[in-house]
């Protein structure tokens, strides 16, 4: 899938990732995460993992962590994908 | 090798700097000897003097032990008002041995090391820039951190051996009468200091408010004092303790506040004239505030408290449900103002709050223990001095002392941010399992299996909920996964000592 627009999801609160998805060539993330010496390739494999789920492979992803559980990161990264793709009116139903 | 809680000791720190690893925290009888000081006699008629610079000239050398307290916590002026000082002065190798460091110390203290000034430090504890710089190698010498009571142990042994004692005090008489609670920057007990003030060879006070002579109540009393030195401002009084104390909203606090109320009131030690200490997080503050309504409802009051004393503690006093609070240093404004007007708030040193090694201290009579934690792990053993990611950022504080409570509880958020609480093993240890019985968070209270007299009297009431620590450790890797080990390399950079001065831990250098 191609990326049509750049797009963020997620706030700076506690707790809370904030990912903003923009047109690239391949995957390249730029993680920024006070975790990060701790969880930093936990956070890129949930990352990876849902693009590959919308299959999305050129994409620059910007991650701003703020301690997120891997499950609020996955909800984050859906939401940016689904608005980068311009398909927020039409769920993915599969990835859900 | 290998100490009683299972940490390597090394054998720098065993053979080159003489330790002895940890054995038991049983202290038994054994018979020791303090250490001598000097007293330069006089009448006192020199004391007052205006120069700090002529006062460090006069009295410090290199390769001598200096101390400070940390009483006027972030609000501090004194600490780098002389150490800029004897920075300039050109001072080298000296050992720096304060009852705790503040923030506001911090970026004087890594200049001083950086300059060769200070080569050597012991402290409670360390935070922030400071904490950051030491866990990545700023000292050749290993840091010590002790305990409170341990302090009051080593400066009356020896191993601390204090040269100048430079205490800041909100007011003194030309002759050396001070104390805590009167002027600006009144700061309530200055119980650490007064260690120093009795064991110092040179103690020198340095005050902006000259109080007629003679000044009273004396903490620190004229005897003690060689220098008074007059200066424009100890302390920013906004600083020095947060105003006043509000109740947490905080539902996972409340929830553990409550625990912990449910804790104490199913335990044989909720009785009359019970004892207890608090400390100061969200959660602890609460706790009092539950307590209180408990000791209302069971008609019970407390015989004492002691430790770091809150406003909350302050009005349990004096609304009669707490007899007497002693009273090592006050956390908060509320707190540091009441002492002058309670009878019943009493300041002890830190000696006679926690020091092991000597003829009794207030720990040694506490029933009750509520203490926090960075990481507890699975046998119990709590750290409250390195942070996840490997740095130093926290204080030995009272831990150890009032860990030996006959029921000490730690608690807990199961996990904070994506920080696992309760581990499978603590990154370092502060206070060994032995002395913890109760974790409490806001999942469940694990009982130290060491412990079945708790368990069996808690499984009589449905509103303790036991879970095993296994299983808490469980519950929280299971929330925020499994993080990747912190590196180290094989250098120290701090000894943590237990409170009878063997090695507990060793704190290594992250590896960058």
């Amino acid at each position: 899938m191609e990326i049509k627009q750049t797009a963020i999801a997620g706030t700076l609160e506690s707790s809370d990732v904030q990912i903003t998805l923009s047109q690239g060539t391949g995957i390249q993330i730029d993680l920024d995460s006070s975790v990060a010496s701790l969880y930093g390739d936990d956070i890129k494999k949930v990352v990876t993992d849902t693009l590959a789920s919308y299959d999305v492979t050129d994409v620059n992803v910007k991650v701003v962590d703020k301690g997120a559980l891997d499950c609020v990161i996955k909800a984050r990264m859906m939401a940016a994908i689904q608005r980068a793709l311009g398909t927020v009116d039409e769920p993915n139903w599969e990835v859900l | 090798m290998k100490n009683k809680v299972g940490r390597e000791i090394s054998d720098t720190v065993l053979n080159e700097m003489g330790y002895k690893p940890f054995e038991s925290t049983e202290i038994g009888h054994p018979v020791v000897t303090y250490t001598d000081h000097k007293v330069r006699v006089t009448k006192g008629d020199d004391k007052l003097v205006e120069s700090i610079e002529d006062v460090i000239k006069a009295n410090l050398k290199d390769g001598m032990t200096i101390s400070f307290h940390h009483h006027f916590r972030n609000g501090d002026f004194v600490f780098n008002m002389v150490m800029d000082k004897i920075i300039e002065l050109g001072y080298k190798d000296l050992t720096l041995a304060p009852s705790s460091l503040t923030g506001i110390m911090n970026d004087k203290v890594i200049e001083a090391v950086k300059a060769g000034v200070i080569t050597n430090i012991t402290s409670s504890g360390m935070r922030g820039s400071l904490g950051e710089a030491i866990s990545h190698g700023l000292m050749k010498n290993p840091v010590i951190f002790r305990s409170h009571g341990n302090r009051a142990r080593s400066i009356e042994n020896g191993n601390i051996k204090i040269d100048v004692a430079f205490i800041g005090v909100p007011n003194a008489d030309r002759m050396g009468n001070a104390n805590g609670m009167e002027g600006d920057s009144a700061f309530g007990s200055l119980g650490y200091a007064l260690i120093d003030a009795k064991y110092a060879d040179k103690v020198v006070l340095l005050t902006d408010t000259i109080a007629d002579y003679p000044n009273t109540p004396a903490s620190i009393q004229q005897t003690q004092v060689d220098y008074v030195v007059k200066v424009d401002k100890v302390g920013d009084p906004d600083r020095i303790g947060s105003g006043a104390t509000r109740f947490t909203k905080n539902p996972k606090e409340l929830k553990i506040a409550k625990m912990v109320n449910d804790v104490i009131v199913n335990s044989p030690y909720f009785k009359q004239d019970f004892s207890f200490q608090t400390g100061t997080g969200g959660a602890s503050l609460a706790v009092t505030r539950f307590l209180r309504q408990s000791m209302l409802d069971h008609n019970i009051t407390a015989a004492f408290t002691c430790g770091g004393t809150t406003s909350p503690i302050v009005s349990l006093l004096e609304e009669g449900l707490v007899k007497k609070v002693m009273d090592v240093q006050d956390f908060d404004k509320g707190a540091a103002s009441s002492m002058k007007k309670n009878p019943g708030q009493i300041e002890i040193d830190g000696s006679w709050y926690a020091d092991p090694d000597n003829k009794g201290a207030m720990v040694d009579q506490l029933d009750i223990a509520i203490l926090s934690a960075l990481e507890i792990d699975t046998d119990f053993n709590v750290n409250v001095l390195t942070g996840s990611n490997g740095e130093i950022r926290g204080a030995v504080g009272g831990h150890q002392d009032a860990g030996t409570a006959k029921m000490t509880i730690i608690t807990a958020p199961l996990t904070r941010g994506r920080i696992a609480t309760i581990v499978p093993a603590v990154n370092s240890i502060t206070t060994p399992g032995s002395s913890i019985d109760v974790v409490v968070t806001e999942v469940g209270v694990a009982v130290n299996p060491a412990r079945q007299d708790l368990i069996a009297e808690f499984k009589k009431h449905p509103s303790v909920p036991l879970v095993s620590i296994e299983e808490l450790q469980a519950k929280a890797e299971k929330t925020v996964g499994k993080p990747k080990p912190v590196e180290y390399t094989d250098r120290t950079v701090a000894v943590v000592e237990y409170r009878d001065g063997s090695v507990i831990d060793e704190i290594k250098q992250i590896k960058d």
